[in-house]
């Protein structure tokens, strides 16, 4: 789960992580008022779930209030990679001496938490671990004792001389370090980690994704989820417990496990078609699912033809049947459903199909050249 | 022969009293695996099915029966302590079929497992078969399979229905099926089961399913250069992924150029791994023994 800078900031600052102080502004006059709280020059940040927030002109200064009214009121609404803004943080704009990276993710490789630190940081962190690896230090943490502090002196000491520094930096190490566990973060991040012309280690910016599999039984990092920065349709499938993906094609998708979805896309394309969506009803599922999955699917107008593609297990393919026949009394299907279904209760579930009057296919590259097919009919 | 599951698999179910538990200790039941008890705390002394002994820790179970394999369906929440307690008692194979454990919990887990020297598959995995002699470890529905000499390793778990189905039904029967499961950490990973196939004089062929996200795939596909002398037939799903988006499984995340479908297939490719471009490929790419 993303959540925003102001949110990361807040997680980091309760484990003490020295920032500068700020505010989050919905409206330009509440950007404003901080702005005059704050006084001197300010920085009007996006809070938006997309990186590349600067380039798209989400990130301005403001040496006045009235500047940082303005520049709140263009950003505020403005559109970054297809996710409308609509919150701005106002942070004062600090003095910089020094910019670094520093990092902590969850490393599939080594399985443990792993410390990325590097004094090329403020650019595009990405850029530099292609171009320059050997300037990004990577230390693994063993989980079962956590960051010692000896560690975290060294890896501070490969960003700064100065012991002072060194000390400060490390300190934010293992703060991090706990705000990571704290969260159930997969990953924690500043950059930049600056230092000031007076001498400060200070973090000017946060990120941190939240494992969702902490959410079960962690519902208050559940509330620090924005639903109004998601697309609304990936917003409604995460309530109806669907695993769902909104894509730039025609053919809607309602598949069982996540593999399955994933190839069921590729096969579309194969066949010369373009997938709407990746849509993973998961192992159990009720006939309610697959109404709330056509629900979300017909919902977006691009879709010309729906393919379920299911291979029964857990799954009982009967139950599936039940739902899209529920479905359509529920509600009008304006566009041609391709059903593929095979595995447990198969033939109750072709019982259940032709009793109103719907076939299904055995076959998932048949069913798939046949959805491809209505859909470039109806296009 | 066959690798990780036998005739000799004495399994253990953790969890053999819940609703996950107790259906699919019945299905495995009815494929004709050996089940010689079950673990549920606080309900030992019952039977399962009116046959299958239930104790109230892994200790005693594995004290009391011998069992050589545990087969987890616990919550996520009680998963990570269900695999310790099964690891402490010296299982030498655990198969975690749970999803949603977080990745937190599964980090301080592994150097735990390996500290005991044992396996675990999984988690978030279907588990394994194998058909030769009717174990199922796990949930991969046993009439879909079939006996013969084709190993199977997969990351996901319906799409290795979809190709073991395609298999079966032309005639091409399976040593073992294991599913390793899609979470970031996992107990055994391509290499390990790529290892246990080529070892395996009951293998003749391996088929490798793969998804993007992480560098497994590219790993596993320099271990086949360098060890596996026997044909291997791999897939990537994952093609049409938009980059940076989750796509269900927790490892199928692109970050940069690392982990796309394109990289692994170019990888695969290198090694001389025949890819599949649809899982009915499978068939013809097997057949085709040059």
């Amino acid at each position: 789960m993303n959540i925003h800078e102001y949110q990361a900031r807040a997680l980091l600052k309760a484990q003490g992580i020295p920032m500068l102080d700020g505010d989050v502004a919905s409206t330009p006059t509440e950007a404003e008022a901080i702005a005059r709280r704050l006084s001197g020059t300010v920085v009007i940040k996006a809070q938006v779930h997309a990186g590349g927030r600067g380039k798209a002109g989400g990130v301005r200064l403001a040496k006045s209030p009235s500047e940082a009214l303005d520049h709140a009121a263009e950003i505020l609404g403005m559109q970054i990679k297809g996710l409308t803004v609509q919150k701005v943080l106002v942070v004062p704009a600090a003095e910089i001496a020094s910019e670094s990276y520093l990092g902590l993710i969850m490393d599939r490789e080594t399985q443990r938490p792993v410390f990325m630190a590097s004094s090329a940081g403020g650019v595009d962190i990405e850029e530099v671990a292609q171009k320059t690896p050997e300037k990004i230090v990577r230390f693994p943490v063993d989980p079962t004792y956590g960051l010692f502090s000896h560690q975290a002196l060294r890896l501070a000491f490969a960003l700064y001389r100065d012991f002072a520094q060194v000390k400060a930096a490390a300190r934010i190490m293992e703060q991090l370090y706990a705000a990571f566990v704290a969260n159930g973060a997969s990953l924690a991040e500043i950059n930049p980690l600056v230092t000031t012309p007076d001498g400060r280690v200070l973090a000017l910016d946060a990120k941190i994704v939240i494992d969702d599999n902490e959410l079960f039984w962690r519902p208050d990092l559940g509330l620090l989820r924005d639903e109004t920065a998601e697309q609304p349709s990936e917003a409604a499938a995460r309530r109806a417990n669907l695993s769902f993906i909104k894509l730039d094609g025609d053919v809607g998708c309602v598949v069982n496990g996540a593999g399955l979805a994933m190839a069921t896309m590729d096969l579309v394309k194969y066949y010369g078609g373009e997938p709407a969506n990746f849509l993973d009803i998961g192992g159990s599922s009720s006939p309610e699912k697959v109404i709330n999955a056509l629900k979300i699917i017909t919902a977006d107008p691009h879709v010309k033809a729906i393919l379920f593609n299911i291979f029964g297990g857990i799954t009982r393919t009967d139950d599936v049947a039940n739902g899209i026949v529920a479905a359509t009394r529920q509600f009008k299907v304006k566009v041609p459903i391709v059903i593929r279904l095979t595995g447990t209760n198969e033939a109750e579930a072709i019982r259940i199909l032709n009793a109103v009057g719907m076939t299904a296919l055995s076959d998932m590259d048949e069913a798939v050249a046949r959805v491809v097919q209505l859909a470039k009919e109806a296009a | 022969m066959s690798i990780f599951a036998d005739e000799k698999t004495r399994l253990l179910v953790q969890g053999i009293t819940g609703r996950e538990g107790s259906f699919h200790a019945r299905q495995m039941l009815e494929y004709g695996t050996q089940i010689v008890a079950g673990v549920t705390p606080g309900k030992g002394g019952q039977r399962f099915e009116g046959a299958v002994p239930v104790f109230d820790t892994v200790a005693e179970a594995v004290e009391k029966t011998g069992a050589n394999t545990t087969v987890i369906y616990v919550p996520p929440m009680a998963a990570a302590a269900a695999i310790i307690e099964a690891a402490d008692a010296g299982m030498p194979l655990i198969v975690c079929i749970t999803e949603g454990i977080p990745v937190m919990h599964m980090s301080r887990v592994m150097p735990f497992v390996r500290s005991r020297g044992v396996r675990l598959i999984g988690p978030n995995c279907p588990g394994l078969i194998t058909p030769g002699s009717r174990t199922k470890v796990g949930i991969i529905p046993g009439n879909i399979c079939t006996a013969g000499r084709v190993g199977l390793v997969s990351r996901s778990g319906t799409l290795t229905y979809e190709v073991v189905n395609h298999l079966t039904r032309a005639g091409i029967g399976q040593s073992t099926c294991v599913g390793i499961g899609g979470d970031p950490i996992i107990g055994t990973n391509f290499i390990d089961c790529l290892r246990a196939f080529q070892d395996d004089p009951a293998t003749d062929a391996i088929v490798m399913l793969g998804e993007i996200g992480g560098t497994d795939e590219q790993k596993a596909a320099e271990f086949v250069t360098a060890h596996v002398t026997k044909p291997v037939v791999g897939f990537i799903a994952g093609q049409t992924a938009p980059k940076g988006r989750r796509m269900g499984h927790a490892g199928a995340i692109i970050s940069g150029s690392s982990g796309t479908a394109e990289e692994k297939i170019g990888a695969f490719e290198a090694a001389g791994i025949r890819v599949m471009r649809r899982p009915v490929d499978v068939i013809e790419l097997l057949r085709k023994r040059t």
